[in-house]
């Protein structure tokens, strides 16, 4: 059955977008990440212009994100104060964001940086995870006791002035670290329509150095407002936000949220992380490869 | 007697400016009447975008009217053009850079044809010289771009096709030589498809008519191509009511995420 999209001005198939939204919605239910970084190439590669893809797969994140982050703040699993911090810095780095991808628009070179971002991101993200799952799953098997790392904030942080109290979080740090975090993280949501989430876990893990228990709910606080704070800025600015898409890739979004929040409680989080790893480095090389390969179209047109 | 002689010889010279005109007209009728003239029509003079839309194929089809009802000796060719609403385009080039593929180099068109569409009853090129067909804008190598900021008539041609061929490939420009059908000299008709993701606006249908190598009757017929219903106001809030648009998007995500969490959590 096809269906008319009345922003991106085509039709598409609604069951191909009902499966992609609740493929990533199973993703981000299972992993705590929004599941944008799979949901903007995906809807590239099926044809969809990619401004409307970034702008949409931000409104589709909101909602898969709610429910995770209402979980989670019953439960007391989000910090905040720390939240907040992360927030603040979001909206700087989307506003940011939406300069940078006018001007990349304007210059031609928007889809060559969207490309190489996701190589680069996802390519080193990918990585560390795979080693980071694989050295925990080989321990297992060995049947040694896993051994806790010490948890410690990045030297980088420390030196930073004006330091914070992050009672949740455990840690007594500048918010500046935090807020570029935040700002880094919005201004990939604008750019590549992602919640940020498998750059701000590890981020908050390694870098600030934040607890485990309120790192995957405070990064789904974060996406929930950073997403809300890029869809309003898309609509504004680049009237692309595809309301009918966006309806689509929610209603497999939020189904498959639920039922991978389920799946995941059964399973092992050092493979749950090992399949994640192997997904994000296929999306990575994906993307990598369509930057060497020949195009399939060596002209594009953009609109004036 | 005499006033009425002059009454009526006055009568004569009023009237005879007159007649003499008409039968002037009628002559020149009489020698134009050799080429015949065109009835079009369209089977949809406006086409409706809503939710199900996939795209419509649209009819063209008329009567080609003889002098004294009779078919002409030799053979008389249809060829039947559709453009949309015309936008600024930049045309980019993706060229191979240190490894990868970028936009390297770039044209501007400020008439690009968001739909193009030409079909005949025979390949133009052989009943049309190159002239004739550039002089009425006939075939996609005689689409009036009004190309801008290019360096050499080779980078151009080079832009024209890639652009001609982008757009063939997504349908949106159409050259079907063996599309239009002529029934027994005087009915054509044709069938042109026009895709789901046409620009919306006013279209152009015309109609020529060519004999030995000349149009002899042109003929034209307007299609608006509108959104319709929900789309035209989802297309129209979101370009015009950008805040509202997306604070409703907003909420919408939200509920929806909501409402599943509640509908499975009860379970």
């Amino acid at each position: 059955m096809e269906l008319y999209l009345p922003v991106a001005n085509m039709s598409v198939h609604i069951l191909w977008i009902l499966a992609l939204g609740t493929m990533v919605g199973l993703l981000s239910g299972m992993f705590g990440v929004g599941g944008g970084f799979l949901t903007t190439p995906l809807l590239i590669f099926s044809g969809i212009p990619p401004t409307v893809a970034a702008a949409s797969a931000a409104t589709q994140v909101t909602g898969a994100s709610v429910s995770g982050m209402m979980a989670y703040l019953r439960r007391g699993g989000v910090d905040l104060h720390m939240g907040a911090v992360l927030v603040a810095g979001g909206l700087i780095g989307s506003i940011l964001g939406a300069f940078v991808f006018r001007w990349l628009e304007s210059v031609g070179q928007i889809d060559t940086v969207i490309a190489l971002l996701y190589l680069l991101l996802l390519g080193s993200i990918g990585g560390l995870m795979l080693k980071e799952s694989l050295a925990t799953l080989n321990i297992l098997r060995s049947g040694a006791q896993p051994v806790a790392r010490k948890r410690r904030h990045h030297p980088l942080v420390t030196m930073l002035p004006l330091r914070w109290r992050f009672y949740r979080s455990g840690l007594y740090i500048s918010p500046i670290a935090p807020l570029i975090l935040g700002a880094i993280s919005g201004m990939m949501t604008m750019l590549l329509g992602v919640g940020g989430g498998f750059i701000m876990v590890p981020a908050m893990l390694y870098i600030l150095g934040m607890g485990a228990e309120v790192v995957v709910g405070t990064s789904l606080f974060q996406i929930f407002l950073t997403t809300i704070a890029t869809t309003l800025i898309h609509s504004i600015t680049t009237h692309a936000v595809d309301i009918v898409l966006a309806l689509l890739l929610l209603i497999g979004g939020v189904i498959g949220a639920q039922i991978g929040a389920r799946l995941a409680m059964r399973a092992n989080p050092a493979k749950l992380r090992l399949v994640l790893a192997i997904i994000v480095l296929l999306v990575a090389l994906r993307m990598g490869a369509g930057l060497t390969w020949r195009p399939d179209e060596i002209f594009t047109v953009q609109a004036l | 007697m005499i006033r009425f002689v002059g009454t009526s010889r006055r009568a004569m010279r009023r009237w005879i400016g007159p007649l003499c005109l008409v039968l002037l007209m009628l002559a020149g009728e009489h020698a134009d009447a050799r080429n015949p003239i065109l009835v079009p029509d369209v089977s949809s003079r406006t086409i409706d975008i809503k939710y199900s839309f996939t795209g419509e194929t649209l009819l063209l089809f008329g009567a080609i009217i003889y002098p004294d009802g009779r078919l002409a000796d030799d053979r008389a060719d249809i060829v039947v053009v559709i453009q949309g609403p015309t936008e600024p385009i930049i045309l980019r080039e993706k060229r191979r850079i240190g490894g990868i593929w970028v936009n390297a180099d770039n044209i501007r068109f400020a008439s690009a044809p968001g739909y193009y569409a030409v079909a005949s009853s025979r390949p133009i090129a052989d009943m049309l010289n190159e002239r004739t067909a550039a002089v009425y804008e006939i075939g996609l190598d005689n689409l009036s771009l009004s190309p801008a900021g290019f360096t050499s008539d080779d980078q151009l041609g080079r832009f024209e096709r890639g652009l001609v061929d982008l757009k063939r490939r997504l349908g949106l420009y159409v050259a079907d030589a063996n599309a239009v059908e002529i029934t027994q000299g005087s009915l054509y008709r044709a069938r042109l498809n026009i895709p789901a993701r046409v620009p919306v606006g006013r279209y152009t249908a015309e109609t020529f008519l060519v004999r030995n190598g000349q149009v002899i009757a042109v003929a034209s017929r307007q299609i608006d191509i509108r959104k319709t219903g929900t789309d035209r106001f989802i297309a129209n809030a979101a370009q015009n009511h950008g805040l509202l648009y997306g604070l409703f998007a907003v909420l919408l995500s939200v509920g929806m995420g909501c409402a599943a969490a509640m509908l499975f959590a009860r379970r």
